[in-house]
């Protein structure tokens, strides 16, 4: 599976208040959430935002609340893939599990607010076509993949449960 | 065999092994497992969505109601109402609305619904709170609840665990809040990404049940998976008074492997304020300049507990609140706040002119219940001073004791009980 878009560049610790502000967790309509995302670092994210494009933070990306909206707000914004140097464990774990890419790169602070950047999810390339370099990270193991193919745990469960 | 920490006791105990050790994955079972009227609800839909029609255990699933209750507007009130039918429809025993319960964090432990080597989920951050009485609980999201609900487990890496040595005696006045707080400034957000923080040494023994909680509780403001207390005589006495049911207290072997140790002596630590906008925003008292405030919050699933309502009192008591600062004052559970009013301590915070709400996690997060204004700066016994945490983006929150908000509430300013 490989993505390509243009980058969204934000810094450190970019938290769940900011990706999904709380005044909006009274739904969870996955297009409301989109409208709202990243308005509280980012007014003209979910204006500007197209099919896609990518997520870049520092460290410590989505720190703070459990809220499965945060994930599931980039997601319904198009957003292909999240890339930062390192991510905060409940982020990671409900991004997988709705079904978002999400991959640490050490490079990821070199990368610039509007670049072209392709990912090869599936041997962990990433091409950041604007400066000319490529970096090479994990690549998911193939559970974590299939989640992703599968838009998540839960229908990977529902197929390993038949349904009940 | 290497010895094991208490966090990998508890787990290898859950997934049937005699060892586990850090990086390990594994699938473990659940004793308990619990979401709130803001989780719950997406993670109903996931169930609904998948076809499942059955839970793993009717007895160990809370759905707790207590993030926007009283419900503060119809989506809100249709969360609650969802999660109410739903919680019918299969017959889950453990779901509570207002009346009976409180902030999850506070409501379950004082229930006795989780205790010691239990191993726990919740769709929220802050379950990690439970690590106060020695359980390993980690919060996550509401799919891993969902599948969770169904099948009584959920996979976990085994966490890498640094110690922390609690040695000293914390000054008179100095609680649970300034000794996380200084610790979250010592190592960061993300000092404990992924570990376990597990905490012991001869210093535990000065620290009261609320004070271990409001410890446990911020674990993950340190980037945690969970915070851990060993089981002592204090744990004990707690768990006699709230829980009938029998329980596992671990201890850490003498050659459990530790990814990192640091010694905290309590004695050194201050009044501890976390300024804007990160939680590892520590500032010394004499960095502190003048602050003027516009509003206090005691309360939360961190300082919410009864012990935090009188350390709070004890300041009020016969005083007023500055002119033009708001005061919200939330007992988190429904037992706590019943307690605030046959103490007398409900018309200490009355006639210093700081208002009582009902059980909420309301301001915290921004909900409702005092929310902030563009420029507003707030002392908060909470969790986290994000950007535009408690309302606006130009907002700012200073976090703090009970002590420290009540003081700052007397004096319009940031300041400490000494400054009164």
């Amino acid at each position: 599976m490989i993505v390509e878009g243009k980058v969204f560049k934000y810094g450190d610790n970019v938290d769940t208040d900011v990706i999904i502000p709380a005044r909006y967790l009274n739904t969870q309509d996955h297009k409301e959430l989109a409208a709202h995302c990243m308005e509280d670092i980012d007014k003209d994210f979910a204006g500007k935002v197209k099919e896609g494009d990518i997520i870049v933070g520092g460290n410590n990306f989505g720190c703070g609340s459990s809220r499965e909206h945060a994930p599931i707000a980039i997601k319904a914004s198009g957003v292909s893939i999240v890339i930062a140097k390192s991510f905060a464990r409940i982020f990671y774990r409900n991004s997988i599990n709705i079904g978002l890419a999400i991959v640490e790169c050490d490079m990821a602070d070199k990368i610039n607010n509007g670049d072209m950047v392709q990912v090869d999810l599936d041997n962990g390339n990433i091409c950041n076509k604007t400066q000319g370099w490529n970096a090479q990270v994990q690549p998911f193991p193939e559970f974590i993949q299939n989640i992703i193919k599968n838009n998540g745990y839960i229908n990977s469960v529902k197929k390993q449960l038949g349904g009940k | 065999m290497k010895g094991m920490t208490m966090t990998e006791k508890i787990i290898a105990k859950h997934c049937g092994k005699d060892f586990v050790q850090a990086g390990m994955l594994v699938m473990a079972d659940l004793d308990m497992i619990l979401a709130n009227d803001i989780t719950a609800p997406l993670a109903i839909d996931e169930f609904v969505k998948a076809g499942f029609d059955k839970v793993f255990d009717k007895e160990k699933i809370a759905l707790i109601m207590d993030h926007f209750v009283p419900c503060k507007d119809i989506k809100s009130a249709m969360q609650v109402q969802k999660t109410k039918d739903f919680a019918s429809k299969i017959g889950i025993k453990h779901f509570y609305d207002i009346g009976v319960s409180g902030i999850e964090h506070a409501f379950l432990p004082e229930k006795g619904l989780v205790k010691a080597g239990d191993m726990i989920i919740g769709a929220d951050s802050h379950t990690c709170t439970y690590g106060a009485i020695g359980a390993f609980s980690s919060g996550v999201g509401s799919t891993d609840f969902a599948v969770a609900m169904r099948t009584g487990q959920s996979w976990f890496k085994v966490p890498k665990s640094i110690k922390f040595e609690l040695v000293g005696k914390p000054k008179q006045g100095i609680c649970g809040k300034d000794i996380i707080l200084y610790i979250i400034g010592k190592i960061g957000v993300e000092g404990a990404r992924y570990c376990s923080m597990e905490f012991v040494g001869e210093g535990v023994k000065f620290l009261n049940m609320a004070d271990r909680f409001t410890i446990a509780n911020m674990a993950v403001e340190a980037g945690a998976k969970n915070g851990i207390f060993e089981v002592d005589e204090i744990t004990h006495t707690y768990l006699k008074e709230h829980c009938s049911m029998p329980y596992n207290a671990v201890t850490a072997d003498s050659d459990a492997e530790y990814y990192k140790t640091y010694t905290i002596d309590l004695s050194e630590i201050d009044y501890t304020v976390a300024f804007p906008h990160l939680p590892e925003n520590i500032k010394k008292k004499e960095d502190w300049g003048n602050i003027p405030i516009d509003q206090v919050v005691i309360g939360s699933c961190t300082n919410g507990r009864y012990e935090d309502m009188l350390a709070a009192s004890e300041i009020l008591k016969g005083r007023k609140v500055a002119k033009g600062l708001k005061c919200v004052i939330i007992p988190a559970t429904q037992d706590i706040y019943l307690k605030c009013i046959q103490n007398g301590l409900a018309e200490i915070f009355i006639k210093a002119g700081a208002v009582i709400s009902t059980p909420t996690c309301g301001p915290c997060l921004g909900g409702f219940m005092g929310i902030l204004a563009k420029g507003e700066k707030c002392v908060s016994t909470t969790n986290r001073n994000f950007v535009g945490r408690m309302g606006h983006i130009d907002s700012e929150i200073y976090l703090a004791s009970p002590a420290v908000a009540a003081a700052s509430a007397i004096l319009g300013r940031l300041a400490t009980p000494e400054d009164i």
